[in-house]
């Protein structure tokens, strides 16, 4: 099968390799992971897309342990971080992550949500974390908006926060689960822009999105889940133009109207 | 009428003296209120941080294993019996219990009552903290913890700040029900206010104008007590704005 052999190609020089991932609820019955094996090598972008339910956002969110996995392993920088040994706290340092509800902190203005973890936890000072934020908030065209507090801002500024407060700890890959599903329509752009923007730079990026259109463009390669596993994988063009999977070729048939 | 209202009223405060005791009752029920209060607080947040500690933490721990999930389960039980007692008996029940078994040789009754009262509210104050940090939407908690925040971390910078502010409301209530829950202390022997106005119609035959007097300077305790606590409330309000 064409996933098994790209795995197998890429098994070196990964960034992050997926074990055997299982995600089970209520004993067995609800498998929302069921033996997910993948290779995230540095500078990909991996654009994971499915039906709903069908285990992507929980996989995204096993990446950095937000979910724990019942079984298997995920090598980061060569750590096994399921490992209970293993201090996730310092590894999740290194993985960006960007939420479908954005999540910045309610009661920081934006600032000090895009400063408070660099100076707590990387021992930053307030002038170069602060510096560096400001930045950040240039590149996204809200440098004029860093004293408002998030309930002040639109969706998509708040997202555009969300990814560069994220950045700000200088990640070394960026997690997006579902970022643009929460937005109003004429603000899914600007959120995309930015992401793609990351892309060029050669971030690399597991994204979960429902937007084929960012995967067609920006994916180095495109995942297709159903019910907890892995059905296919290519690059967007043998995804999109060529797909080989029943499942993967109703799935388009649906959303590619 | 008026000579007649006024006399009674010379009579139950001024002429023996008798708002002397009102005084001093008022004193002794701020006293036992605030110590109660503060009681309260510190113990009830203890309780809350272990409830909800093991109710954001449960499935981690379980996972991960280790004995800290078998410790906190064992506390998390032992608060939770301890909330279902105390919401269960009738604090004028605890007061005596405290005062005639536990504490029985206790010299001051005053500090009796500050620990019925106290023990009695932190099970309210923890139930409300509780209540607010699951209030906080998880994804400001998964937030923190994304960003590489450990668990006391991201409670201490992004939960507990907005459950504080979330809580106030509530809290307040608590503080209002616990001043006036201290008018029970007269069982215990103790001369709060409410004991004294007793006190001031037993010696006079008079049952209107001291009971009165108690209500209106309760009253006035609780509307004093409501406009600090909307003052801070909008305080905190224009903070995040």
């Amino acid at each position: 099968m064409k996933g098994n052999e790209n795995a197998i190609n890429t098994a070196n020089n990964s960034l992050i390799s997926i074990n055997g991932l299982k995600k089970y609820y209520n004993g067995e019955k609800v498998k929302a992971l069921d033996g997910v094996n993948m290779e995230i090598k540095k500078g990909e972008v991996v654009v994971i897309i499915g039906p709903s339910g069908s285990g992507k956002s929980t996989f995204l969110r096993s990446l950095n342990l937000l979910e724990i996995p019942t079984e298997g392993k995920i090598i980061f920088d060569g750590v096994d971080i399921t490992d209970p040994k293993t201090n996730i706290n310092l590894h999740r340092r290194k993985m960006g992550m960007v939420f479908q509800h954005f999540n910045l902190f309610a009661n920081m203005n934006i600032l000090k949500n895009m400063t408070i973890a660099p100076m707590k936890l990387l021992n930053k000072s307030k002038e170069e974390a602060e510096k560096n934020a400001l930045n950040l908030l240039n590149r996204v065209g809200l440098e004029d908006r860093a004293s408002a507090f998030p309930s002040q801002l639109s969706g998509g500024q708040k997202q555009r926060v969300a990814i560069v407060r994220a950045l700000c700890m200088e990640p070394e890959v960026m997690l997006f689960d579902e970022p643009t599903s929460a937005l109003d329509p004429e603000m899914v752009g600007e959120v995309l822009d930015v992401m793609k923007a990351l892309a060029a730079e050669g971030m690399t990026m597991a994204v979960v999105t429902h937007e084929m259109g960012f995967a067609k463009e920006v994916a180095t390669r495109v995942v297709f889940m159903d019910a907890g596993k892995i059905l296919e994988q290519g690059t967007p063009d043998e995804i999109f133009t060529n797909p080989q999977n029943p499942r993967l070729k109703d799935f388009l048939s649906k959303v590619l109207t | 009428m008026f000579d007649e209202l006024r006399d009674k009223i010379m009579l139950c405060f001024i002429d023996n003296g008798y708002w002397e005791w009102l005084v001093e009752g008022f004193l002794h029920t701020v006293l036992i209120t605030v110590f109660a209060v503060l009681l309260g607080l510190v113990f009830g947040v203890i309780l809350a941080a272990v409830r909800s500690s093991y109710d954001k933490n449960e499935e981690t721990l379980k996972l991960r294993g280790g004995i800290g999930y078998y410790l906190l389960k064992f506390f998390n039980a032992v608060c939770k019996i301890y909330i279902t007692v105390i919401r269960g008996v009738p604090v004028v029940v605890q007061l005596m219990i405290w005062y005639f078994v536990i504490l029985v040789s206790s010299k001051s009754d005053i500090a009796v009552a500050v620990i019925a009262f106290g023990f009695n509210s932190a099970a309210y104050v923890a139930e409300i903290f509780r209540g607010g940090i699951m209030s906080i939407d998880n994804g400001q908690f998964e937030a923190g913890r994304s960003l590489g925040f450990n668990y006391v971390q991201t409670m201490a910078y992004v939960v507990i700040p907005q459950t504080v502010k979330a809580v106030l409301p509530t809290l307040l209530n608590e503080i209002i029900a616990l001043l006036k829950e201290t008018s029970i202390a007269g069982y215990v022997g103790i001369m709060d206010l409410t004991k004294a106005g007793d006190l001031i119609r037993g010696r006079t035959f008079e049952a209107f104008i001291p009971l009165i007097a108690v209500a209106i300077i309760y009253l006035i305790t609780v509307v004093v007590l409501t406009r600090v606590f909307t003052a801070v409330e909008r305080r905190l309000r224009r903070n995040e704005r």
